[in-house]
């Protein structure tokens, strides 16, 4: 079969098996364009915006497992690129991006729409290619998708010069079978006696702890983490990237941990005496403060990556691998051993964790005549049945996602945690729902969020991707607020929004539905109705209480003890 | 303290940078770094002096090990090793002090390449504390310009750093 460089890439992308490429045309690029106009079976979506096609092909990576791949032009259009690129490279997700560039005679000229993607995008890729040479083309994306989607995931630049992809340039192709780079190897299995000294000391755990993040869900290692979690009756907390690696409404969940943690979940983690880490980076929003992170503990770090270990905090049994062949590993030994961890010390933990439960750090003002944030969050998980894929953008309402929406399975909580990039919502929700079409797909945001990447509405209706925008709208920056409440005497410096659009005629106007909400009687009706329009987007802007912080808190530098709980919470000084 | 770290790497564009940009985004330090191919024409070595506790180096050999474009590296330091710099010094070399500039160039066993009237050009070879103190030991009126190489380094005995 012989195929123009134009046509490989496209064929590489079918024998890749590849649903969906997310993107937008431009001159070096048009080549490609022409080839995909030729054929069916990779369906294009064309996005308003380079940014929302790195985010809409993350959150279809995000939700599915498969990798996302994007494909715009050179010089802005890889700039706009950068941002989603970033995000998904914090997250450690899967995409592979193509980027037009200029022709190879001309790259280092100040070429019309040049920039220097590799070089741009170098520190936030696990990988990136600039192909000179059509007889490369096949094998660079060979090794494209196998680095992004291989050991800890992440994001590949393929950068291809216009003249590369020549219609006219013609060469025989053929995909190739198998990959293997001598420079890298990812490790899978866990070492075989580490694993057992872990077990070991989770045996004669008497305080434990198990702290799972987003290699969980990377990992597909839900099902083994809840049987090991259940197998030892060990309390569980999960990361933001974490969340829906254990089922949250399980007794043993103790819920999110970290700057917005629960009450619960801080205080076990400070309390313990055996931490088990499981695809999680220790990131510093999770741990707060080192020098008092989890000062009693030994603690095991199970980690695909092992620049991840040992990063922040020293640990003291590393295990190298593939989260879910280690995690079985463990169940395995533990069944073998017939043994069972110390059950008076894990009762006496268990009614520890029970008080500091009791003060339900989670309880918010329900008789307010605003509508209080969180109210929504709840109605809407009572109404999808907690089991809706929820995309959120950046800030407090991405926080009271976390905490008010009970997520029991992996991959239906996407958002960005790393970068904390706003404007991921929208467009990750439509990578969503184009590879869900049955499914909620709902986008929590706020009225700042949503406006750096609202133009994406009008993507939402040419592929006819119905999904549900649930947005905060409290009129400011609401995190930027709240830190500027707490840290800097209610100085608001710049983050209230004084010209908010009218969202429901910007809805309108990009052919949706638009609805406002300013009573909390009507937060419930109007969620209801807004699920029943199957077929369509709806854009519901619920006016809620401008003053509502997030809470628990542990601010920065703080430790786990030390956080800030919701006005009127009692603390008994006995339970800290 | 400060450590020798030899890296093989694919000899490749951009593999250079990428060390490089590795270094200056994370922060770590780099006493120098010097790279040229192998006999085996698709690898560089890259020899990079650096320096930082044993929790920033086990880090930069992490992440180094990371990157995709390097497939082996050893932290010379931490086994016997042999570490050479070479540095070419170009001094004012008139009348009187002619003799002695050579003279202390025989000491430290350097070689003299260059001979102008005004001037030599002096070759010498060694660890970095031996260049260091050969400078020091010029007068430094006497110095026109300094070009050091950067360290390189092997292991001692028949252990290796191949692919």
């Amino acid at each position: 079969m012989e195929l123009s460089g134009a046509e490989i890439v496209v064929q590489c992308l079918k024998d890749e098996g590849v649903e969906y490429i997310f993107g937008y045309p431009g001159g070096a690029v048009l080549h490609i364009y022409d080839a995909l106009f030729k054929q069916d079976d990779v369906k294009h979506i064309l996005v308003r915006h380079e940014q929302g096609a790195t985010h809409a092909a993350d959150g279809y990576a995000r939700s599915t497992g498969k990798p996302g791949v994007v494909l715009v032009t050179s010089g802005p259009g890889a700039t706009n690129a950068v941002t989603g690129i970033a995000t998904a490279y914090m997250d450690s997700i899967p995409l592979v991006v193509i980027t037009g560039q200029v022709p190879l005679p001309v790259i280092g000229s100040d070429a019309f729409q040049e920039a220097d993607i590799v070089g741009i995008t170098r520190p936030c890729v696990k990988h990136n290619f600039l192909v000179k040479d059509i007889h490369k083309l096949a094998e660079t994306f060979k090794k494209a998708f196998y680095i992004a989607t291989t050991g800890r995931p992440g994001p590949v630049v393929i950068d291809i010069p216009k003249d590369v992809t020549d219609p006219n340039v013609k060469i025989p192709y053929e995909y190739p079978r198998s990959v293997s780079l001598r420079s890298y190897n990812p490790s899978v299995k866990g070492h075989p006696i580490q694993i057992k000294k872990a077990v070991e000391l989770m045996l004669s755990a008497r305080r434990p702890m198990i702290y799972s993040g987003g290699g969980v869900i990377l990992g597909n290692a839900a099902d083994e983490l809840t049987t090991l979690t259940r197998l030892l009756d060990f309390p569980i907390t999960n990361t933001l990237m974490g969340l829906g690696g254990y089922p949250a409404t399980d007794r043993q969940f103790v819920g999110m941990l970290g700057m917005h943690g629960t009450y619960e979940a801080n205080m076990a983690m400070h309390d313990c005496d055996v931490l088990l880490a499981v695809g999680a980076r220790f990131d510093d929003r999770v741990t707060g403060k080192i020098a008092e992170f989890c000062p009693g503990a030994k603690i095991i770090h199970i980690d695909v990556d092992p620049a991840s270990i040992s990063k922040t905090v020293k640990v003291d049994i590393p295990i190298v691998g593939d989260v879910a062949p280690v995690l079985a590993d463990m169940i395995e030994l533990i069944k073998t051993s017939g043994r069972t961890p110390d059950a008076e010390a894990l009762k006496a933990w268990w009614a520890r964790i029970g008080q500091w439960r009791s003060l339900d750090c989670l309880r918010y003002d329900r008789s307010s005549d605003r509508i209080k944030p969180q109210f929504v969050i709840e109605q809407l998980w009572e109404l999808t049945r907690g089991d809706a894929f929820v995309a959120s953008d950046v800030g407090q309402h991405q926080m009271w996602a976390a905490q008010y929406y009970k997520f029991d399975k992996p991959r239906r909580w996407v958002n960005s945690g790393g970068l904390g990039t706003m404007g991921f919502g929208l467009p990750a929700a439509i990578g969503i729902k184009l590879a869900h079409p049955q499914e909620e797909v709902i986008c929590i945001t706020g009225e700042a969020s949503i406006q750096m990447c609202i133009q994406e509405l009008a993507t939402a209706l040419q592929y006819r991707t119905p999904v549900k925008i649930v947005n905060l709208n409290n009129g400011y920056m609401g995190m930027v607020r709240q830190w500027q409440e707490f840290i800097y005497e209610s100085r608001y410096s710049h983050s209230y929004l004084e010209t908010l659009p009218d969202f429901v005629k910007l809805a309108e106007a990009y052919g949706h539905v638009g609805m406002r909400i300013d009573r909390p009687a009507d937060v419930r009706p109007a969620l209801e109705e807004a699920l029943k329009l199957k077929d369509r987007t709806v854009f519901m802007d619920f006016l809620t209480d401008p003053t509502e912080n997030v809470y628990p808190m542990v601010e920065s530098g703080k430790a786990h003890h030390e956080m800030r709980l919701a006005p009127g919470t009692a603390v008994d000084r006995e339970l800290a | 303290m400060r450590h020798i770290i030899s890296v093989l790497l694919e000899n490749e564009s951009g593999a250079l940078s990428r060390v490089a940009g590795l270094f200056s985004a994370r922060g770590y330090n780099i006493e120098s770094l010097t790279v040229a191919p192998t006999q085996d024409p698709t690898l560089s070595r890259m020899t990079i002096v650096t320096s930082g506790s044993d929790e920033i180096i086990e880090q930069i050999t992490k992440q180094l090990n990371k990157l995709i474009d390097v497939v082996k590296l050893v932290d010379l330091s931490e086994s016997a090793h042999i570490e050479r710099e070479l540095m070419m010094v170009k001094v004012r070399a008139t009348n009187g002090g002619r003799e002695e500039v050579k003279r202390l160039a025989d000491i430290f066993r350097g070689n003299i390449i260059d001979v102008t009237p005004t001037s030599y050009v002096i070759e010498v070879t060694g660890e970095k504390s031996k260049l260091d103190a050969f400078l020091q030991a010029l007068r430094d009126e006497d110095l026109i310009e300094v070009v050091r190489s950067g360290t390189t380094g092997i292991l001692r005995g028949e252990r290796g750093l191949h692919v």
